[in-house]
């Protein structure tokens, strides 16, 4: 259960007023109606393999979940609109954009962040390549292309085809060009790009 | 985004009724798209029922050889089903070069069809648009067109639709099959689902308030090569300038549609006939009545090298 503190309250109130504020002020907007009665709902999913419960506004994504109510700050909000893949994480097995995902979806759902991958004291193996082959500038998309380089190459051990894919009917095979293809929801603001691909080729035993 | 009460629907037919009866509800699947569009407030839904426990996430064969892709297939899964690879590839390429894949996994087939376009207008709400705002203007015509529509358009809209799914589902001649509030089920023909922006650019689709789809059928498999070809600006995670869905047998007949280019997939079957004799035979009865800006021109002459691509890797 995550507890509400001070801070996280006084965040809310900000968010509220501006909001508001933000409703006031747009001019073509057609409805000036009162702020309708936000929905509170209880939810409950395991993220790094503990159980949690929450009581959310049904507004709340999946990743204002993680980083806001369970103080998991990995994974990064670029975006919010399911065009940068920082907040990428894993349910299920599977790579979303948490951004683009409401938190009240999720119950009974297994999430994976980059906080449960590894840590300093044991990183995980893509985590120790990141750093051993400087697979980022400034860090902040590095959270999101760790998790969804994790899942890409499961996804290419299960042989989902991708865009260049040269044969459909053929088996899946790891290349440097299906990494890239496959890493494009992944943006890098510093352009960290040609040293994630040796990172992950290389956990991926390839030859980058 | 504003506020909104959450529930999960129990069966397709009462999740129908429910839409049905409340003005202010939508349905929700991947949500990749619908809560893009709530966060700009471009879509202010005060009530959400959630589609994704209805249990129709499987494909399976029909009895006429062909295969029913339930409505929360996602696209991941549906492009990497053996019998879509094997019969159906331009199916699978069509959603590979789609979105991301983070985004296939939460998309759906229901959700990708019914996607919304993504005129720069339509997503800037300080500027007039006739899909948002029915009767407001089109802030579009006379301003930036380069990416939008150069056939089937009307004075109310120049929007494309942006789904490269509903391209190659065209090229197949798929059926989208629905339940409404009453039960009752349909199965409307892809070429009809979609439908020109006329005089009601913010009527998009043939289904009827609280229709809910519950699959999408492939006829039975055509052979030929299948191919989908996509120019975009940058190689990878960016819609279509224009596209190509082709399907084409040895001796040079097939199917061709186009994406990018209007308000639903393009497609003209009497033209296909020219599809023999070339990319340019074909192109002019495809292309036929094509209004253009000087923006926008250049998606005419690169649809007929995209076919001729498509012809030429279709001859080996
Ligand atoms: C950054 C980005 C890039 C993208 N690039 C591409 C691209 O290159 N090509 C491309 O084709 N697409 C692209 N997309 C769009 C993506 O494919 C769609 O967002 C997705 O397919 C929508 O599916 P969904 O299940 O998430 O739909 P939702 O967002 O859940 O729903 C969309 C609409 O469908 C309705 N709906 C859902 N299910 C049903 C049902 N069963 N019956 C009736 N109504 C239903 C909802 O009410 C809603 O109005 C991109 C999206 C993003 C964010
Ligand atoms: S082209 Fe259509 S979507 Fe774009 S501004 Fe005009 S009416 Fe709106
Ligand atoms: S923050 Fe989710 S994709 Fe950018
Ligand atoms: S390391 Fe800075 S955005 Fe990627």
């Amino acid at each position: 259960m995550a507890i509400l503190d001070d801070l996280q309250l006084s965040r809310r109130e900000v968010m509220a007023t501006g909001a508001a504020v933000g409703v006031a002020a747009a001019p073509g907007m057609a409805s000036a109606a009162p702020a309708e009665q936000p929905t509170l709902m209880k939810v409950s999913f395991t993220v790094n393999g503990q159980r949690q419960t929450l009581e959310l506004d049904t507004r709340t994504t999946l990743l204002d979940a993680l980083r806001e109510h369970l103080k998991l700050t990995g994974s990064k909000k670029g975006c919010d609109h399911g065009q940068c893949g920082a907040c990428t994480v894993i349910v299920d097995g599977r790579r979303i954009n948490s951004c683009l995902s409401l938190a009240v979806m999720h119950e009974g759902d297994e999430v994976t962040t980059i906080e449960g991958l590894g840590g300093p004291e044991k990183l995980h193996p893509l985590q120790a390549a990141f750093v051993k082959h400087d697979g980022y500038q400034c860090g902040y998309c590095t959270p999101g292309q760790i998790c969804s380089a994790k899942a890409v190459l499961e996804e290419i051990r299960a042989g989902v085809p991708s865009h260049v894919t040269a044969d459909l009917t053929a088996k899946v095979e790891f290349s440097q060009a299906e990494l890239r293809e496959r890493m494009s929801g992944n943006i890098c603001r510093c352009g960290a790009y040609s040293n994630i691909v040796e990172a992950v080729a290389e956990v991926a035993g390839a030859k980058a | 985004m504003r506020a909104f009460s959450y529930e999960r629907a129990k069966s397709p037919r009462e999740a129908a009724a429910a839409l049905a009866a409340d003005p202010a509800a939508r349905f929700i699947a991947g949500g990749t798209n619908l809560l893009d569009l709530m966060k700009l407030e471009i879509e202010t839904p005060a009530r959400l029922i959630d589609v994704n426990g209805l249990k129709l996430d499987e494909i399976t064969p029909t009895k006429d050889g062909g295969l029913r892709i339930g409505a929360l297939v996602r696209n991941t899964d549906l492009a990497a089903d053996k019998r879509v690879r094997k019969d159906y590839g331009v199916l699978s390429r069509a959603l590979l070069a789609g979105a991301s894949g983070q985004l296939r996994n939460k998309a759906t087939t229901a959700g990708n069809l019914l996607q919304r376009t993504r005129c720069p207008y339509f997503y800037d709400t300080n500027m007039p648009c006739n899909k948002r705002t029915p009767g407001a203007g089109c802030s579009a015509i006379g301003g930036f067109t380069r990416t939008l529509a150069v056939l089937g358009a009307s004075e109310a809209c120049i929007a494309t639709h942006p789904s490269d799914m509903a391209v190659a589902l065209r090229v197949l001649d798929a059926s989208v099959e629905t339940v409404g509030p009453d039960g009752a089920e349909r199965s409307i023909p892809i070429a009809d689902f979609h439908r020109l922006p006329g005089e009601t650019p913010h009527v998009e689709t043939a289904l009827a308030r609280g229709e809910l789809i519950t699959a999408v059928t492939l006829p039975r498999p055509i052979g030929g090569v299948h191919a989908y070809r996509k120019v975009r600006d940058r190689a990878s995670y960016a819609f279509a300038l224009v596209s190509v869905a082709s399907v084409i047998h040895k001796d040079g007949s097939g199917r061709v549609a186009l994406g990018g280019v209007a308000h639903k997939p393009w497609r003209v079957e009497a033209a296909e006939a020219a599809l023999p004799r070339g990319a340019k035979a074909v192109s002019e009865g495809l292309l036929a009545g094509a209004r253009t800006t000087s923006q926008n021109a250049f998606k005419l002459t690169l649809a007929e090298r995209a076919i001729g691509a498509a012809v030429t890797e279709a001859r080996g």
